[in-house]
């Protein structure tokens, strides 16, 4: 697996883990799209779901099994997973525009409005997008919650932003 | 002089002794822990990311937040905490050589009689050597975490990370987020040694993760200012025509841990070498008594793991030295340790805990041995 090498994961090794929503899910609105495959002990996104679309059971080395049907894409898990491994993709955030949160625990935070390069899993540019959306109460606990609105297209491989100051993308 | 005399006295303040000291001072016990640094802890304060486990048990819970809650506890439980205090030998008749510091800076040593001891020591960085790597600039990936989250100062902006375990992923975000740049993460071995999610953040935040790679040599006029890196063949010999040089100001090396039991072999406690649990650790049993009747070990000095095991490691030595005192009767206190055992037993799950869970029964298998000849 690329995870385990490169350190970033590809879609057909989350949808080889099972952990892929259905292409159907994606039409229908905001969906949470697990990123996690190894069994660590790790259960919070268990109870961080109000919905119970969130299950790991017992022991808490299984992976968290997403029901794509309960959840509502709230986005509550995303600051909760202290792995940071939860993001919520919205394919059908506007015309032609698709939009990705994530948690984003760097400083300075960026400000609503921004114009950002969007980058994916490794780390690498892939298209401009603009923050649409800053998520911090009290109960993330410092982990701040960041929408950006990117092309529909790009919505499946951004998972973040370069940070400000940061010398380019991973080559 | 009763201030030199305890029932219980924990040597280091870290996750797994302040829990000790914790439960053994709700049993009952007058309590000490002795601990070297300014403000006890351990490593718990510079943990600034939300821990893994379960969250019936303060996952997702900020290292530094537990640290807080602990001590709290312990003024609560009237534990008694000696900073800046070295534990410097421990002889028998369980007496501790302490050389104690106090708040205007002097010191003094003292030698405390203890009903029962918990080594609570922890454990050390390891080193990786290679030319260049006395520069100003080259550090442990653990005092760079230092550093960053306790001192607010950042060792250099242009970061090289030698060691892809939990350590090395975790600073290097960590790094990142005091505002350096992480330029390259290398590991020798052929895959990722950490969990995949701490990983996947500095990826995407993007580090290179050059696995099968290792440091060559740091270079500069007194200080590091650039680094040379190489793949290595399936024996780990560099390939030297693969040799890449990075500008960076610092190295930090996250190369593994090994369990601090210096006190424990002053003792003679008798040891087991695992390398999946950092070499050298005293052997103990299930109650975490080592093979010194009245001498307990908890957290990283009993096998380098982390600090969710060290936390319910020190609570099991900390009630079963309270159980010992007859603090505790012995119905309570198994069904605590069997509550305890089975969260251990969680943690200690998985692709990454299997080998640490067998590494951990083989130390109780060879006490129980140890025992018997």
């Amino acid at each position: 697996m690329s995870v385990e090498n490169e350190g970033y994961l590809t879609i057909e090794e989350l949808k080889a883990a099972g952990q892929y929503p259905s292409g159907a899910r994606f039409q229908e609105g905001p969906v949470a799209v697990i990123e996690c495959v190894q069994e660590i002990p790790c259960n919070p996104c268990e109870t961080a779901c109000r919905f119970g679309a969130i299950r790991v059971g017992e022991p808490i080395t299984n992976l968290p099994k997403a029901d794509e049907g309960k959840c509502t894409g709230c986005g509550l898990c995303v600051a909760r997973c202290p792995g940071l491994a939860i993001f919520i993709v919205d394919k059908t955030y506007g015309e032609g525009l698709g939009a990705v949160s994530f948690p984003y625990e760097y400083f300075p935070l960026p400000s609503e409005g921004d114009e950002v390069t969007a980058v994916d899993r490794a780390g690498r540019g892939v298209c401009a997008g603009t923050v649409v959306k800053i998520l911090a109460p009290e109960s993330f606990d410092r982990t701040p919650v960041v929408t950006v609105a990117v092309p529909v297209g790009k919505a499946e491989d951004v998972r973040g932003i370069e940070r400000a100051g940061q010398a380019g993308g991973q080559s | 002089m009763a201030q030199n005399k305890w029932e219980v006295v924990v040597v280091g303040g870290g996750p797994a002794g302040l829990s000790a000291a914790i439960e053994a001072a709700k049993s009952g016990c007058r309590t000490l822990v002795v601990d070297a640094n300014e403000t006890a802890g351990g490593q718990l304060f510079k943990q600034i990311h939300k821990f893994f486990g379960s969250s019936a048990h303060r996952a997702g819970v900020r290292g530094i937040d537990i640290g807080g809650e602990l001590l709290a506890e312990c003024e609560k439980q009237g534990v008694e905490v000696w900073l800046n205090s070295v534990a410097i030998g421990l002889f028998k008749e369980k007496t501790v050589a302490v050389e104690r510091g106090f708040d205007n800076g002097a010191k003094s040593v003292v030698v405390l009689e203890a009903d029962r001891i918990v080594l609570a020591s922890g454990a050390s960085e390891n080193a990786v050597r290679f030319r260049g790597w006395t520069l100003p600039g080259v550090m442990g990936a653990g005092a760079a975490q230092t550093m960053i989250n306790v001192n607010r100062v950042l060792p250099g902006k242009n970061v090289l990370m030698i060691g892809s375990g939990n350590v090395g992923l975790i600073v290097s975000y960590q790094l990142m987020q005091a505002g350096a740049d992480v330029k390259a993460l290398v590991e020798a071995a052929p895959k990722i040694g950490g969990y995949a999610v701490h990983a996947s953040k500095i990826a995407r935040a993007g580090v290179p993760i050059h696995t099968g790679h290792t440091v060559l040599e740091a270079r500069g006029d007194r200080r590091v200012e650039e680094a040379d890196i190489c793949a290595v063949d399936e024996k780990w010999q560099p390939l030297l025509e693969t040799k890449k040089t990075l500008a960076v100001d610092t190295v930090t090396i996250a190369a593994g841990l090994k369990p601090l039991v210096e006190l424990a072999m002053m003792h003679d406690c008798q040891m087991m070498f695992h390398p999946v649990l950092g070499g050298w650790a005293p052997l103990h049993d299930a109650k975490m008594e080592t093979t010194s009747p009245g001498i307990y070990v908890a957290g990283d000095i009993s096998g380098v793991e982390e600090a969710n095991t060290a936390l319910e490691e020190g609570k099991l030595a900390g009630i079963s030295a309270a159980e010992s005192l007859g603090k505790i009767g012995e119905a309570d206190a198994d069904r605590i340790r069997s509550e305890i055992w089975g969260r251990l037993d969680g943690l200690r799950l998985g692709p990454h805990g299997v080998m640490r869970m067998q590494a951990k029964s083989e130390q109780i298998d060879h006490y129980k041995s140890a025992q018997s000849a």
